[in-house]
């Protein structure tokens, strides 16, 4: 049994309709029927054999994955071609963005954060200690191909997906260097986008809660 | 033709016959009337209403949700004017990030694909087709309770304290049986949930919560689905956040790392004292309140009256609700009203007998793990006031020698 086939079996969820022993079958809780491994060893009158599928479904084409498939990643491994300045940016910011942005990109709370800002109260990743710091792209996202992941997927609100994979080019570098991340000059296209490194990317931690009496 | 308001005012039993069947607008509580009622003296004494297609509600009750009126924005259930433990579907909080989908069920597909041996699409036929389950599960936004945990009022009421919380028996079928189709890949860790709703909502989920409890669900409270629940499909992830329960889903892709979506970066993230901020930090945490009484009821007589509430936790199984009437000097454990399940908003009540004098009333739950209900003072010394999600403290109600009912949380 390969690993993820066991895990399978140990997950142990699927109820079968029609049966009726199911009192016989449930775990501590009474939530739980405990049916999938008896599928997976393929012993259900009616289940499918030994660690078989239930052929429901139908194979995905390359070309429907690929249509769908837009998403962008922090290895910005999927990044599409095409470039954008930063200059270019800001006249499509104009245009597009800041009727909920702000011109200055400060937003308009609470729909519609703020994207641009590096005042000195906010730097150092303090925010725990004043709800009215306000986060945005400089002082507090970890990733920059996630600005070209959600523009291009999002935006603008009322006509997403319209803008060409250079203009998203165009407003992440205007949105960086209006945050101090990129110089007013850059270009952005896959390889440079990839090479941003955000300034406070290290300071995010993973969830140490655990339940238990602690209170964290 | 029969008026809304000639219903309204008893007339229409006078008329009877099958003419209210299928007349618009009846069968819609939300727009509920501001005609004044006037029921027949005597109900006994004049015909009765026919049958209608669609079940309304008495048009003496009149709950509403409160909606924030933005596509991005949320509307909260009014959490005081439900009883038992299942939210209403047309109740149930809403939380978009770029509106509600229109969405056709018999043109929506589920696509899996990534580090897996057979990218699969499925329909919502096909989906059916597997074996289902029936699960009683709440969901939570990250966010509820912010505006109590920050800037707490008296003239708060549960619905603006606790609105983003609901609970409902979903119907789908385990997100391992329908991966096990597409077969995936022993390398893979994690996968990316999207969204079909215009901002094609994006979350990371590692992938042992799809082996732990994770449904694909088409209905709530059995029936399909609302739109604004997620029609016709929805990631239904028991116990964590809201968000990651992702709506309209269409796409699931089996990957080996986060995908560091704006969802689970600059927003959804906990920032902390120490100048960190968890991510991925999905579970909710137990949390209780309590719903009766609560702002803006007045306590009229002395005496008996029972203090009922929700209580929930993202961990597991809520094994006990403790009640205060006295401030929190003195605790009681409260009584659970049906078997408390995993994941799921149980109701609680303890029966007091009001003497007339102003008092607090606080509540607090116990989950199965033994973790205790903070107050906002452990929460603040925690994560900050300026932390951004995850608000479980303890909240309560100040009751005034008027009877007078207001919202009490502590503040700085």
């Amino acid at each position: 049994m390969n690993p993820v086939r066991s895990l399978l079996a140990i997950a142990g969820m699927v109820i079968v309709s029609g049966c009726s022993d199911g009192a016989a079958s449930r775990d501590a809780t009474g939530t739980r029927p405990a049916r999938f491994a008896e599928y997976d060893a393929g012993t259900v009158p009616g289940g499918p054999g030994v660690g078989q599928p239930f052929g429901l479904g139908r194979s995905a084409a390359a070309s429907q994955i690929a249509a769908w498939d837009t998403d962008v990643g922090p290895d910005g491994r999927t990044l599409p071609a095409g470039r954008g300045t930063v200059a270019e940016g800001a006249t499509l910011y104009s245009a597009q963005c800041q009727q909920c942005h702000g011109a200055k990109g400060e937003g308009m709370a609470p729909a519609y954060p703020a994207l641009i800002g590096r005042p000195p109260e906010a730097e150092g990743f303090v925010f725990a200690k004043d709800p009215k710091l306000v986060h945005t792209i400089g002082n507090y996202w970890s990733h920059a191909t996630t600005l070209f992941d959600y523009i291009k997927r999002a935006m603008p609100l009322t006509a997403p997906g319209s803008l060409t994979d250079s203009q998203v080019y165009a407003l992440t570098a205007y949105l960086l260097a209006a945050n101090e991340v990129l110089p007013d000059s850059a270009t952005l296209d896959a390889a440079s986008l990839r090479a941003v490194k955000m300034p406070y990317a290290d300071r995010f931690v993973a969830d140490d809660r655990r339940g238990g009496a602690e209170i964290k | 033709m029969l008026s809304r308001r000639d219903w309204l005012t008893g007339s229409a039993g006078a008329i009877g016959g099958a003419v209210l069947a299928g007349v618009p607008g009846l069968a819609d509580s939300q727009d509920a009337p501001a005609a004044p009622l006037t029921p027949p003296a005597d109900p006994t004494k004049v015909a009765g209403a026919p049958t209608s297609d669609l079940g309304g509600r008495s048009p003496f009750e009149t709950p509403h949700r409160a909606p924030t009126g933005e596509i991005t924005g949320s509307s909260l259930t009014p959490l005081e004017r439900l009883t038992g433990q299942i939210t209403p579907a047309d109740l149930h909080f809403e939380r978009h990030h770029a509106g509600i989908p229109f969405i056709d069920p018999a043109a929506h597909a589920l696509l899996i694909h990534g580090l897996v041996e057979r990218p699969m699409q499925f329909s919502m036929e096909e989906l059916k087709r597997f074996p289902q389950v029936t699960r009683t599960h709440f969901v939570e936004c990250a966010g509820n309770g912010r505006n109590a945990y920050r800037a707490p009022k008296p003239e708060m009421t549960a619905q603006k304290v606790s609105g983003m919380l609901s609970n409902t028996e979903w119907t789908g079928v385990p997100l391992t049986t329908v991966l096990r189709e597409a077969g995936v890949k022993p390398e893979a860790s994690w996968f990316l949930a999207e969204g079909g709703d215009a901002c094609m909502m994006t979350r990371s989920v590692p992938i042992e919560k799809a082996w732990d409890d994770a449904l694909l669900v088409w209905a709530q409270n059995g029936e399909p689905l609302r739109p604004a629940q997620g029609y016709p499909l929805r990631l239904l992830l028991p116990g964590w956040e809201g968000n990651i329960n992702v709506k309209w889903l269409r796409r699931i892709e089996l990957g080996t790392a986060p995908w560091m979506t704006r969802w689970e970066t600059s927003k959804y993230t906990d920032p902390l004292p120490n100048g960190t901020a968890r991510r991925f930090s999905f579970e909710l945490d137990a949390k209780s309140i309590i719903t009766t009484p609560s702002h803006p009821d007045r306590l009229i007589e002395k005496g008996w009256r029972p203090i009922s509430g929700l209580a929930w936790s993202g961990r597991g199984r809520i094994t006990r609700v403790e009640v205060s009437t006295d401030g929190g000097t003195s605790w009681y454990e409260a009584e659970l009203l049906a078997p408390a399940t995993s994941k799921a908003a149980v109701r609680f009540q303890y029966m007091w007998q009001w003497n007339g004098g102003a008092t607090r009333l606080l509540s607090r739950a116990t989950d199965e793990t033994g973790y205790v209900q903070p107050t906002r003072a452990a929460l603040v010394a925690a994560r900050g006031l300026g932390t951004d999600y995850h608000f479980n403290q303890i909240v309560g109600w100040d009751v005034a020698t008027d009877g007078a009912v207001t919202f009490f949380g502590e503040s700085a």
